[in-house]
């Protein structure tokens, strides 16, 4: 187990070096520079400006101080919120992104592992179908129509929620962020846990404690359940992946002040040094929270934990 | 060659036997002659601003059957030519990523040993990357073009069907017409083009209608937050933006071309499941 939790960690390493050297070469790569607006500036302004942002200097030597600066989480400066460093907007946002993340999480393990149980303990009938429908309509739906058909419904048509807007300590301003978010979350796992669940129940050693007379709620609970949600394990990895592309729209839509909003003005100011912090920010979240979720699962799964190298 | 037809035969039989996907088909078919005939023959331009119509309704002002938007612009002909914009840019991404993961996966899996290992290194690096995040990037840097887009959806498109081409070629590779193949002295490229290639064909296309609606899906997510399709040239995810905008006055701004797109989905979603039990006898 420690050798695996060890050659994951070491396997993550290339991956974000990948990430950050990709990120660093494309936006090198970009025709004209950050400082080519309509008014051309002066050339002793440009000069000063570049040096001040080190675009003077070789390539090598402008990805060398970057890595540098990463390794201190120093982003560099941002090209167009010039009173801003990229470092800043990421503290201001982060926590934000963070807590509708989390929240959105949280939600779909609450309602969708549940909502999965039910339809498989009544497979084939109403409730069944009822529920797969409903997740395929949210697998189906992305979440850019879904997050203004909510606006529109529960905060035009009915009045019940705020249209958009962030102020400290008004929870109603997250709920329809939350909701939006987790809506395909819920889908998915509804859909994994249900066929999850149903291969389990006809399982052998299933039928052998049913022979056993156990009582079926412990057969569900102690028994089936516990292998049945493996997989959903597993998923939220991906799971973590859909809420943070999600939350770039959510953000804009409901005027959040997260990090997804950051990228999406960055991304439309080609604000490179931003998008690049950005993106890189995103990617190590995923790549840590996937690993969190595959180690999670190998810890749960005894195949895994008990074997002593793979 | 006679089992291939009777394969093919049977999977259209199963097809056309399976209500909602041919459904789906005809759906499908309908929209697609719709987006490139319909502005044709309907009295407006995308861009053409009807001054005495600005943000009507659907079937209340004489020829604007979906209602106008709020530069009084006809909504059903940008709704058809954002469809065009985004089927057209989806199916041209799914090409790219057809031709690039085909060729990679079938060469990999048919040379095997390091040169397999070694490009589905690249594959599983690539895969790694979020991929979302790059496509933003790429848009960032090149500017936010129809070609970019598609150049960019495409670069990351072919890593699946790459490892399912792979997969198969592996396995096809041991079959006896393929050494039946070698004994008669035919050479790699031969027998990668002749013979490993068309019987990869069922789950490639199974794979590629799969992803139309998924590029159709990151195409529309980036117009829809700006990043992707500029305006005037219209795509559902901007035509979309544009609806969220006014929703608050002019709801059927919102609802026709999210409609549109739910439905381009769905039913090519519906499609691509029931080809694959179509073509996929080992489930019947």
């Amino acid at each position: 187990m420690l050798a695996y939790v060890a050659r994951r960690l070491l396997g993550a390493i290339p991956t974000l070096a990948v990430i950050v050297t990709l990120s660093f070469v494309l936006t090198r790569l970009a025709p004209g520079g950050p400082f080519d607006e309509e008014q051309a500036l002066a050339p002793e302004i440009r000069a000063n400006l570049e040096a001040a942002y080190d675009l003077d200097q070789p390539v090598a030597i402008q990805f060398g101080r970057y890595l540098a600066g990463l390794l201190h989480g120093d982003f560099g400066p941002s090209y167009k919120f010039r009173d801003f460093t990229v470092t800043e907007l990421i503290a201001s946002g982060l926590p934000v992104s963070l807590t509708i993340g989390a929240a959105a999480i949280i939600l779909a393990i609450a309602l969708g592992i549940p909502a999965g149980i039910w339809a498989a303990l009544r497979q084939h009938r109403l409730a069944d179908r009822m529920v797969m429908s409903l997740a395929v309509a949210g697998i189906s739906v992305p979440v850019f129509v879904v997050a203004p058909f909510l606006a529109l419904v529960f905060g035009i048509w009915l009045r019940w929620l705020p249209v958009a807007g962030w102020t400290a300590g008004r929870p109603g301003d997250l709920v329809l962020p939350v909701v939006t978010l987790a809506l395909p979350v819920i889908a998915y796992l509804a859909r994994l846990t249900r066929g999850s669940l149903l291969e389990v129940l006809r399982a052998p050693w299933i039928r052998a404690a049913r022979a056993r007379g156990l009582a079926p709620r412990r057969i569900l609970l102690a028994h089936a359940l516990p292998a049945a949600l493996l997989p959903v394990v597993s998923f939220l990895g991906p799971a973590v992946a859909a809420v943070l592309t999600g939350s770039l729209v959510v953000e804009t839509i409901f005027g959040l002040p997260g990090m997804g909003r950051h990228l999406v003005q960055g991304a439309l100011n080609r604000d490179y040094t931003l998008v690049m912090g950005m993106v890189i920010v995103y990617a190590a979240l995923m790549i840590a929270l996937n690993l969190a979720a595959d180690l999670a699962y190998a810890w749960l799964d005894p195949r895994i934990r008990r074997e002593r190298r793979l | 060659m006679n089992g291939r037809g009777g394969l093919w035969r049977d999977a259209l039989l199963r097809l056309a036997a399976n209500r909602v996907a041919c459904a789906s088909l005809a759906i499908l078919m309908l929209m697609i002659v719709a987006a490139i005939v319909g502005p044709l023959l309907l009295d407006y331009r995308q861009d053409e601003i009807d001054w005495a119509h600005m943000a009507v309704p659907p079937l209340t002002a004489e020829g604007h059957w979906l209602g106008t938007d709020r530069l009084g612009r006809d909504l059903l002909v940008r709704t058809l030519h954002g469809l065009r914009v985004s089927m057209g840019i989806a199916m041209l991404a799914t090409l790219v990523s057809l031709a690039i993961g085909v060729s990679w996966g079938a060469v990999a899996g048919y040379l095997r040993g390091r040169t397999d290992a070694l490009m589905m290194r690249v594959v599983d690096v690539l895969y790694a990357l979020p991929q979302v995040f790059f496509v933003i990037i790429l848009t960032v840097v090149f500017g936010r073009s129809p070609a970019t887009l598609l150049v960019a959806i495409g670069a990351f498109g072919w890593l699946t069907m790459a490892r399912i081409v792979r997969g198969q070629a592996l396995a096809l590779r041991e079959r006896e017409f393929v050494e039946a193949a070698i004994v008669g002295g035919a050479g790699t490229a031969r027998i990668v083009t002749r013979h490993i290639i068309p019987n990869l064909l069922g789950p490639v296309i199974v794979y590629a209608t799969l992803t139309v609606p998924q590029v159709i899906l990151v195409e529309s997510f980036l117009s829809f937050l700006g990043i992707g399709i500029q305006e005037p040239l219209a795509s559902l995810g901007n035509l979309i933006a544009d609806g969220a905008v006014e929703m608050e006055t002019a709801s059927w701004m919102l609802l026709v071309p999210a409609s549109c797109l739910v439905l381009v989905v769905f039913c090519f979603n519906f499609l691509g499941d029931g080809l694959r039990d179509a073509l996929d006898p080992r489930d019947h």
